[in-house]
């Protein structure tokens, strides 16, 4: 008999053009001129940030655009110890969800500039943006969070996003 | 067999929506539902949805979709990788297990975010047929030319079926294709693959569908003509074109017959046929005469929204129907290559 085929390769690759939408494509815009804009929810009033058209909870559309602060604290954290093709961050390095000032939901980033012991729910830190010559439409014009100084928020201010 | 209804429907125009993404699309048309449901979103106990993530490219993006839906406090949900009238089909048999009375059922698309011929090719057969790239236009040629040898029928019969449902489209202010075009116009197109032109080959649109299902008394309530699932089944053929006879719909007409088409008279029918040539491959297997209206809505060659056309289907029956334009009806959902997954849906009002 013959030798068995064990594997054969079929390569494939899709290319797709990403419609962010209405409400995600104003968040990119104001990424490029160094704003955070969310989408105020008319029901429960909280800023979803980034946008994605409608609030998860309420399900109605988020048509005013607030603008949210670039300081906020961090919710939670994790150590991060496996290497990423797409992150160029040093290992080990902490990623956080963060509640920016003013939004009602947290989102993810990373945090720099301190020790990774240091990094703890509560902490208050701000958005290090880009270079203005690098800024564009994509959330990598916020290259990390750093610590702001600030004293830590009091756990009620983000329990409920804990 | 529990009685079930479909009380509301709602869908957005087919288009090109190159602004909007999924949950914009379809945030209106779940509301729209809702309200004509005369339901609370928080009465409806269950809720599936149809959609497929290789259309969108983004790894679990159905469940990104539920930003329109309103998940929470936490609902009971569920997807299938299918048309939504698969979710429709889920949904039934929930009700039936008498688990939940009510469910809210939705099915979109964006067909146009990647190279659609492409994407389609890989739901073939992975070793053997994928690597070649099929596209989903050729594979139905192929279909086409065994169908009009058999039954002696010529490319000008394919035009006339898409002249009745451009026709039939006229009306629909949801479809894209649709007026008045004379055959001679349709023939003068080149072929694509021959013997099928472009007007053969439902376009890709952009949408959303949405349907609200309700058990028993509390549909009469809610509507006043509520349109009952008679009948509801879907069968599926081999994946491998050379095992079918592709001039014919062995699924088409099984789930036809389970779904009880033929146990009373059909006003009409509103079929899943993304190619001209399948419209008569269907109504033929499904046992449809002569004084069967098809596809009044214009069907799917007047509006194609990947993985909303089959809920679609269903819906403008139901519309149709809940009107009092007719009393019993079906609609029809198809999936795969060459009409392989076949779902038939008996309607009737009260």
């Amino acid at each position: 008999m013959a030798d068995p085929v064990k594997s054969i390769v079929t390569p494939i690759q899709l290319t797709y053009d990403f419609t962010p939408g209405v409400a995600a494509s104003k968040f990119l815009h104001g990424l490029a001129n160094k704003k955070i804009l969310g989408g105020a929810c008319p029901q429960c009033k909280a800023v979803i940030v980034p946008p994605r058209g409608s609030c998860p909870m309420c399900a109605v559309a988020t048509e005013e655009v607030v603008q949210v602060s670039d300081h906020g604290t961090i919710v939670t954290f994790s150590i991060v110890r496996v290497p990423s093709d797409n992150l160029d961050f040093e290992l080990p390095y902490a990623c956080i969800t963060v509640l920016l000032d003013g939004a009602g939901l947290p989102f993810f980033h990373v945090v720099q500039g301190c020790d990774l012991d240091d990094v703890r729910m509560g902490m208050r830190v701000k958005a290090e943006w880009v270079e203005d010559d690098q800024l564009e439409t994509s959330i990598s014009s916020i290259k990390c969070f750093v610590p702001n100084g600030e004293p830590d928020a009091d756990y009620e201010t983000y329990k409920e996003h804990a | 067999m529990r009685d079930v209804a479909i009380v509301s429907f709602a869908q957005s125009s087919a288009a090109f929506e190159d602004e909007r993404n999924e949950v914009e699309i379809l945030l209106p048309v779940v509301q729209d539902a809702i309200a004509d449901s005369h339901l609370k979103r928080s009465e409806i106990e269950f809720t599936c949805s149809g959609s497929s993530d290789f259309l969108q490219g983004q790894p679990f993006a159905f469940v990104m979709a539920l930003d329109a839906i309103g998940a929470w406090p936490p609902i009971k949900e569920s997807h299938v990788e299918q048309d939504g009238a698969w979710a429709l089909y889920e949904a039934w048999v929930k009700i039936q297990t008498e688990d939940v009375d009510s469910a809210l059922v939705y099915g979109f698309g964006k067909s146009a975010s990647g190279d659609l011929p492409e994407v389609l090719a890989l739901s073939m057969d992975p070793y053997c047929v994928t690597p070649l790239w099929p596209d989903m236009d050729s594979v139905s040629a192929l279909q086409a030319r065994q169908w009009m040898e058999k039954n002696g029928k010529t490319e000008r019969d394919l035009a006339e079926i898409v002249q009745r449902n451009r026709r039939n489209a006229t009306d629909n202010p949801h479809a894209i294709q649709k007026g008045e075009v004379s055959i001679e116009e349709l023939l003068a197109e080149p072929h694509i693959a021959s013997p099928l032109r472009a007007s053969d080959c439902a376009g890709k649109a952009d949408g959303a569908s949405c349907v609200v299902l309700m058990a028993g008394e509390r549909a009469r309530e809610l509507c006043e003509r509520p349109v009952w699932i008679r009948g509801f089944d879907h069968r599926v053929d081999p994946a491998a074109l050379g095992v079918r006879d592709l001039t014919t719909s062995s699924s088409a007409k099984i789930a036809g017959e389970k779904a009880g088409v033929g146990k009373d008279k059909i006003d009409f029918a509103e079929l899943y046929a993304p190619y001209s040539h399948q419209e008569p491959i269907l109504a033929e297997s499904l046992g449809l005469g002569e004084d069967v209206l098809l596809n009044p809505s214009g069907g799917a060659l007047g509006a194609h929204v990947l993985m909303s056309c089959g809920l679609q289907r269903i819906g403008e029956a139901a519309q149709r129907i809940a009107s009092g334009k007719a009393d019993r009806g079906l609609g029809h959902a198809t999936h795969g290559a060459a009409l392989q997954q076949n779902l038939v849906c008996v309607l009737e009002g009260e």
